[in-house]
């Protein structure tokens, strides 16, 4: 019986040899096209053309390409094990490169730094581009972070005494409560569907406000209160923010008032309709208003085909001109120093006033993306989302669950070895789990 | 007629090899896969599976939905099937309109029914329009389980019925019309003849029916994730997670061996339960 093929084993079958078909193909047309640059980034269809079209107007003739974050890094170890590398930029977020360094796929770059010296690049961002190596491994490139879109619709049911750019996780609470009330409507949201963010919620706002950590104090009686308190929040939250992927779906839809996410997953909402929203920073708990920077950095290969390419490209796009076409283009913001024309679209314009509202509140708490988890990323996000699920979707006790989540944690953190991040203090061997 | 002797081996080769090198291969890697954990060969990818928040969920929905689905789709396959044989102008153009569904994608068919159901969907707006809801009522999330099981199923039963009524229809032109002009001659009832007669000679087809159907059932996927997506966790959808989003390989090959084990007892119940005596065959 030919039925007994699992629906899996097909698609991955069908899968590779898709993609053995692709790459045969990417292949040979990499072979007349040298500077080929891959990205984690700026994948929709949309996106990368405008990439292609504007971004990479002016830089050497470059073959754009984009993959997902999983694949990326097998396709980075198996051109490295085949020792023939077609590709010689990399951009992809902070966290994905991580892993490439270890693995020895990237060149060490200190004379594009020393190139770029004069563009302002902050230097905790030059830092970061190290490594934890004391090398430059990689060139930042653009940012992000995660914000709260507030349609202005809500502003009137604000709770009394609530600054909606200071809010605090119990005013949102408050506020949702009150829409609800008034309008019969529950219009929080939050992307907690199948491609959404939360898990980066959970870890990089809700935890780090009320625990200053993320990984050490996960059980602490601060995140039982965090939880609980967030069990508030919920109740007036949309009942479809299980499907939710991108916020700007809903809140177009006018289904959703107040959401947070990702700056790039709102960005259509804002630009269809400027005049409606506001952009402010995320909630505040006891140990400050926790955000999550999103840096996304340049590398180039090891054993790249076309490296004096590679680094007239980084160069290009380190540009305070490329950056600025970036952020208007593409919703990522600029790592130099570079100001935002004053013709910024309105959208953008939103967008950067709600970043730099987040980065420079003055209870701001930086929390890093996970760092040094290579292949464990993904488990260690399903332990956070996992214990939303049991906690806020399935009514289990909060006690309990964090007890039984936090063992799981602390079996990645051992097996990953990685050594605490912000705003974790800094640990010798793997982050401990309190 | 030496020849003759190794010719049908010849000619089942490429078959086999084409077998044995897409399906036995990647099989026998799967099984190995599931058994390699961070400390070597062991079980660890299964006790991580079966420790999984989502796992006995998963096996309850995919249990409850093949067990609601099947009958659904056996018993309208079958009158679907009976009506066919009686019509006599058009039979062709209502049979091409039933199968139809055969040739859609499940996640097309899946998205088609999210765009019906959704709360901002098709329905939705119809029964708006009619002044019967509110609003957007939404029937898709975690909240409501009841109407989103349902939702799974109606498009379920949409997408395969197809496939049961197409091996029913063929069985079902298989039965010699002699038998049931015999029995109306000796004065037997509709009902007994499709009891005593159609029945028991459909059942090589229907335990075909019942194996494909099942079998593709337990490995249901595409429509749920569609219209669920996380909130109906099935077996094969787990699979999915862990490998894509969990990256973790080994517990993503421990469903896909466990979603197989399914399978083949599925199929051996059905061999066992609708066996048919040689002498029993029409």
């Amino acid at each position: 019986m030919t039925a007994h093929l699992t629906i899996a084993r097909r698609a991955l079958l069908g899968g590779t040899v898709a993609a053995a078909a692709l790459t045969a193909l990417a292949g040979q047309a990499f072979a007349q096209q040298d500077l080929v640059f891959l990205s984690t980034q700026l994948r929709p269809i949309e996106e990368a053309q405008k990439v292609r079209d504007l971004i990479l107007k002016g830089a050497p003739k470059t073959t754009y390409v984009v993959d997902e974050p999983a694949p990326f890094t097998v396709r980075m170890k198996a051109e490295q094990d085949a020792g023939k590398r077609t590709v010689s930029v990399v951009g992809a977020l902070h966290g994905e490169l991580q892993p490439l360094a270890p693995m020895g796929s990237l060149d060490v770059i200190d004379d594009v730094a020393a190139k770029v010296a004069g563009r302002g690049i902050p230097a905790g961002l030059m830092e970061l581009g190290k490594l934890g190596t004391g090398k430059q491994m990689y060139i930042p490139w653009m940012q992000a972070t995660y914000v709260m879109v507030v349609k202005k619709d809500a502003l009137p049911f604000l709770p009394a005494g609530a600054d909606v750019n200071a809010l605090t996780y119990e005013q949102l609470a408050a506020w949702g409560k009150a829409i609800q009330e008034k309008t019969g409507q529950r219009r929080i949201g939050f992307p907690a569907g199948p491609k959404g963010l939360m898990a980066r919620f959970l870890q990089g706002n809700l935890l780090p406000s009320y625990t200053a950590s993320m990984v050490t104090e996960f059980r602490s009686a601060e995140a039982e209160k965090a939880w609980s308190d967030f069990k508030a929040v919920w109740a007036t939250v949309n009942p479809n923010a299980s499907n939710y992927d991108f916020m700007q779906e809903p809140l177009m839809a006018g289904e959703v008032w107040i959401a947070w996410d990702h700056v790039a997953r709102v960005k259509d909402a804002l630009q269809a309709a400027p005049g409606d929203y506001q952009v402010v920073a995320p909630p505040a708990g006891p140990k400050g208003r926790a955000y999550m920077p999103v840096i996304a950095g340049l590398g180039i290969t090891k054993g790249a085909p076309d490296r004096a390419g590679a680094v007239a490209l980084i160069e290009h796009l380190t540009k305070p001109e490329t950056q600025v076409i970036t952020a208007r283009e593409v919703g990522f913001f600029p790592v130099v120093n570079a100001t935002l024309p004053a013709d910024l679209p309105a959208g953008v314009k939103l967008l950067s006033e709600g970043v730099a509202k987040t980065q420079t509140a003055k209870d701001a708490l930086v929390a890093l993306l996970p760092v040094g988890l290579g292949d464990k990323g993904g488990e260690f996000n399903k332990v956070y989302f996992d214990t939303f699920q049991r906690i806020v979707l399935r009514n289990e006790p909060i006690r309990a669950t964090l007890d039984a989540q936090a063992e799981v944690l602390r079996g990645i953190m051992n097996a990953a070895k990685a050594p605490c991040w912000a705003p974790d203090k800094a640990s010798d061997g793997a982050c401990p789990v309190k | 007629m030496t020849q003759s002797r190794w010719l049908p081996y010849a000619l089942i080769a490429p078959a086999m090899v084409f077998l044995g090198i897409f399906f036995i291969v990647p099989l026998v890697q799967t099984i190995m896969l599931s058994f390699q954990g961070g400390s070597g060969f062991g079980l660890e990818n299964y006790s991580k599976m079966v420790g999984d928040l989502n796992f006995g969920l998963a096996i309850k929905n995919t249990f409850l939905l093949v067990l609601t689905v099947i009958p659904l789709q056996v018993g309208l396959a079958l009158a679907m099937g009976m009506m066919l044989q009686k019509m006599t102008a058009g039979r062709d153009v209502v049979l091409w309109i039933w199968t139809i569904p055969l040739g859609v994608s499940d996640l097309a068919a899946g998205l088609v029914w999210l765009a019906l159901l959704q709360n901002t969907g098709y329905i939705n707006s119809m029964l708006f329009a009619m002044g019967l809801i509110e609003g957007p009522t939404p029937w898709l999330n975690s909240e409501t389980p009841v109407t989103l099981f349902v939702a799974v199923v109606l498009a379920e039963v949409w997408r395969a019925t197809a496939i049961v009524l197409v091996i029913l229809v063929g069985g079902l032109q298989l039965i010699p019309k002699e038998f049931g002009e015999a029995a109306e001659i000796f004065g037997a009832k509709p009902w007994t003849r499709f009891t005593r007669i159609t029945l028991p000679l459909l059942k090589p087809s229907l335990q075909s029916a019942l194996i494909l159907r099942t079998v593709l059932a337990f490995e249901v996927f595409a429509v749920v994730y569609a219209l669920g997506g996380r909130n109906f966790p099935v077996l094969v959808g787990e699979a999915y997670v862990w490998q894509r989003e969990n990256q973790n390989y080994g517990v993503a090959a421990a469903y896909a061996v466990l979603v197989m084990i399914i399978s083949l007892a599925a199929t051996i119940f059905w061999l066992r339960a609708l066996r048919t005596k040689p002498e029993a065959q029409a």
